[in-house]
């Protein structure tokens, strides 16, 4: 129970709280001054506070440890692909496909593993690796394509989407896959440490990884870069090309990994496995503040987004909002952080 | 054959650029010294930037060579010229704005420690870099939040940092405050004196003359010759840019001045203060002014571009009220802007589309909302002829046209119907001499025609050769207002810098009639 006070103290001191954006110095004026206000100190972490607050106080089966491990396990999904698509957008670019990717992980990796057969740690073995490589070639496709060609990522990755979709129906006659080894799916889907399911372990390690990635290396400085000014960047000397190729490898391959934990978790190849990651992914970037128009996004940040998300639509269920509503709601929020993304570029130039 | 010269760095010998089977640069041979300033002058299209482009490695020539401390290069890529210590600061900004100082001095070449980012080591070092310039600037800050010439500034210290002793300027105070540009030449001799090659890109003859050692002319794509800069005249370097002498440049007709149809008066707003002046048929009036004095500012509120809050605009005796451009246009004021890119032309179109589409909207060429493409296709070529734009290609892109072509094609607006006001702002910015002198042909036309002209311009000699009257306008006032013998560079320049003592004892200089 210490948990929601923790967060209600928090909430009357926002000016401590993480921003949204970064500071800007344009002074509150006029009638503008909520709104200043809360671009400075960012919407995110008032509406998460809020969220957390009105779902404790409705339903009291919010704050258990067994929905703890419930929005831990759906967070998992959802970060690293959140954390994946951040990648292609800070770059200035979006990635559609995620959502085909995940099934044509999730139809392969099964399939693999299925054809292998047994139960020990080869089959798994081999299909995560298929999973992965499903993830590496629709990255590579994409990446290659859109910055070789210089067309605009929103097409080829529908495009690419599309094609990935098409082939995860036609190697699953379009139904699920079934018989997958124990071990996968004990091991990977339901396996975790003390209270901790292993997904997330595994969500917080490649949000380490990216941290370091983005923060401490080359890499990371290239893709900020190639997003903030890719001529500049080109002209100074930043290998432009393979910065694109890498964001969208990394971002497709991180999909996948995430795939093969949603197989693992619904123990069957399917299909029709993570069409809704593609909106998801995007409102949750977006939400913590990565730039659509690329060159600006934190981690940290990105990861509260996906949070967010997650809480949301957990709380959401628990209080018997439809998933029709749910729609509404998520499409609403999604446009209300473009504008204020848009907003807030205008008043911190 | 060449010997290795004394004192020579850096050699681009007969080099030849063709785009699309056009020469841009047609076997230009070139030689900097260690410790000059040489600069690099011509017409816009005459192969300046196709000739810097090579030395830095962001085109490769066709024919030729390059040689750097005697070394024969051939073609150069960006990252070769950067090695053999080519830096330039390039006209269109090479900074990242979503990075900080320090993150862009150091892009792609960071300084790392068992394989990560050694932020702390390049951090020093970015401050060493801006230190070494005389620049007092964070090196954490972002580089969006800085001005145009504090990021000049950052590009010059980011350069210098990477060991460069070629430096490369082109058009580096195109954007910079007077003040600004002191420093910015302050900066710049002092690398001379350290032993810095520095070739220099600029369209403005005095600051040639102040700053070169040597002056090479391009045409054309040819070089026609390279001149000791100590004691040669504007005449002289004009003539060699362009085959004709300066007074032809600036062809100005005589004012016969009407009765007034443009009046401004108390026009105040957030960058105005208390504006007031009067432009009466017959004559071409100048506001004249430093970059961000506000002038320009006077012609966009006029146009509805800019918030007002207080004061009246009349045109030929009935107030604009609230004013926008579809308003304006209505009681007879056009205005040019100055920004052909941003606000002038739509740059995905043809030529004939950018022609016809303010007659479109104006009506003129469409009935109903149905386009007359005859009428268009008629107008199209008046234009073309009328202002000669060349080439008389009308199906062209836009951006196909030099920008001289590109500005008349913005000029085309005054052919919706007829303008009783023209407000020309920045009007022959970066466009060639040819094209320049076009331009003027048409703003005497306008004015012989009977109209009001207002010349708004930074650019103090064709304000003074064209204006028959000349408003001086700082920190959005009206400070002077000139006319007769006082149109001279002094009072003009004393306006600019506000030394109010100074035009009270000249008492050559009018204080606005509103204060």
């Amino acid at each position: 129970m210490t948990s929601p006070l923790d967060l209600d103290e928090r909430s009357s001191k926002p000016e401590d709280g993480p921003v949204l954006g970064k500071q800007t110095d344009a002074a509150a004026s006029g009638p503008s001054r909520l709104v200043s206000a809360l671009l400075r100190v960012g919407l995110l972490p008032v509406l998460l506070i809020a969220g957390v607050v009105i779902f404790a106080s409705i339903e009291p089966r919010f704050l258990t440890p067994l929905n703890g491990t419930n929005i831990g396990r759906q967070l998992s999904f959802l970060l690293i692909i959140t954390m994946a698509q951040m990648l292609v957008l800070v770059i200035a670019e979006i990635d559609m496909s995620v959502g085909s990717t995940i099934a044509l992980t999730s139809v392969v990796s099964s399939t693999v593993m299925v054809k292998t057969g047994g139960d020990g740690a080869k089959p798994v073995l081999f299909g995560v690796l298929a999973g992965l490589a499903v993830g590496l070639a629709i990255g590579l496709i994409n990446g290659v394509i859109v910055a070789r060609f210089r067309v605009p990522s929103f097409i080829v990755t529908i495009g690419s989407g599309a094609v990935a979709f098409g082939l995860a129906l036609i190697l699953s006659s379009g139904s699920p896959i079934t018989g997958l080894p124990k071990t996968f799916t004990t091991a990977l889907g339901n396996s975790s440490i003390g209270t901790v399911p292993l997904s997330l372990v595994i969500a917080l390690v490649v949000f380490g990884l990216l941290y370091l990635l983005l923060n401490w290396t080359t890499a990371g400085r290239y893709f900020y870069a190639v997003g903030g000014g890719e001529n500049a960047a080109r002209l100074v000397g930043v290998p432009v090309f393979r910065s694109k190729v890498l964001a969208f490898v990394l971002c497709s391959t991180l999909t996948s990994l995430a795939g093969i934990l949603l197989t693992a978790r619904v123990s069957s190849g399917e299909p029709n496995l993570g069409g809704q990651y593609v909106i998801l992914s995007i409102a949750a970037a977006v939400l913590g503040g990565t730039s659509f128009f690329g060159g600006e996004g934190r981690l940290s940040m990105v990861a509260i987004g996906a949070l967010f998300l997650v809480v949301l639509s957990n709380g959401m269920n628990l209080i018997r909002v439809s998933s029709y509503t749910q729609q509404v709601v998520l499409g609403v929020l999604l446009v209300s952080a473009v504008v204020i993304d848009r907003l807030r570029r205008r008043t911190t130039r | 054959m060449n010997h290795h010269e004394e004192g020579v760095v850096l050699r681009a010998e007969r080099i030849t650029k063709r785009y699309l089977g056009v020469k841009a640069l047609d076997g230009v041979s070139f030689d900097l010294r260690r410790g000059e300033i040489h600069a690099l002058l011509g017409e816009n299209g005459a192969g300046k930037s196709t000739l810097i482009k090579a030395i830095s490695g962001s085109v490769q020539q066709d024919e030729g060579t390059i040689v750097i401390n005697g070394r024969e290069l051939g073609a150069l890529t960006p990252t070769s010229a950067a090695a053999h210590g080519v830096g330039t600061v390039f006209q269109e900004m090479s900074l990242v704005g979503a990075l900080s100082i320090a993150e862009n001095i150091y892009l792609a070449h960071e300084q790392r420690r068992a394989g990560l980012l050694d932020k702390n080591r390049m951090l020093a070092g970015a401050k060493e870099a801006l230190a070494r310039i005389g620049v007092d600037l964070d090196p954490r800050t972002k580089v969006a939040g800085l001005s145009r010439a504090q990021k000049q500034l950052v590009e010059i210290a980011r350069v210098l940092h990477r060991k460069s002793d070629i430096l490369i300027l082109d058009e580096p105070t195109a954007s910079l405050s007077l003040a600004e540009t002191r420093r910015l030449f302050e900066i710049i001799t002092n690398l001379r004196e350290r032993g810095i090659g520095i070739i220099y890109i600029s369209h403005r003859l005095a600051e040639i003359k102040e700053l070169a050692d040597r002056v090479t002319v391009l045409r054309d794509g040819q070089k026609i010759g390279t001149i000791d800069a100590a004691g040669v005249t504007d005449d002289k370097l004009v003539e060699m840019m362009s085959g004709r002498t300066l007074e032809k440049l600036y062809p100005r007709i005589d004012a016969r001045p009407g009765k007034v149809r443009l009046r401004v008066s108390g026009l105040s707003g957030p960058l105005l203060k208390d504006v007031s002046f009067e432009v009466a048929a017959g004559e071409i009036v100048g506001l004249a002014g430093l970059v961000g004095s506000g002038k320009s500012e006077i012609g966009r509120a006029c146009f509805g571009l800019e918030p007002v809050d207080g004061g009246t605009v009349e045109i030929d005796g009935k107030v604009l009220s609230k004013p926008s451009p579809k308003r304006a246009m209505a009681q007879g004021m056009i205005y040019y802007p100055a920004d052909r890119h941003a606000e002038g032309l739509v740059t995905t179109a043809t030529l004939r589309e950018n022609i016809t589409l303010p007659s479109i909207a104006a009506g003129t060429t469409s009935r109903f909302g149905i386009v007359n493409r005859r009428a268009g296709t008629a107008l199209t070529s008046e234009v073309i002829k009328a202002l000669a734009v060349k080439p008389a290609d009308p199906g062209r892109s836009i951006l196909g046209f030099s920008g001289g072509n590109q500005q008349k094609a913005l000029l085309a607006r005054s052919f919706a119907k007829s303008f009783p006001v023209h407000v020309f702002d920045e009007p022959t910015v970066g466009i060639d001499i040819g094209a320049k002198t076009d331009v003027y042909a048409y703003m005497n036309k306008l004015c012989e025609q009977g109209a009001a002209v207002v010349l708004i311009s930074s650019d103090t000699e064709e304000i003074l050769g064209m204006s028959h009257r000349i408003y001086a306008v700082r920190e959005g006032r009206v400070v002077a207002d000139l006319r007769g013998d006082e149109l001279n560079e002094e009072n003009v320049v004393r306006a600019f810098f506000g030394s109010r003592d100074a035009s009270v004892t000249s008492g050559s200089v009018h204080r606005d009639q509103s204060a």
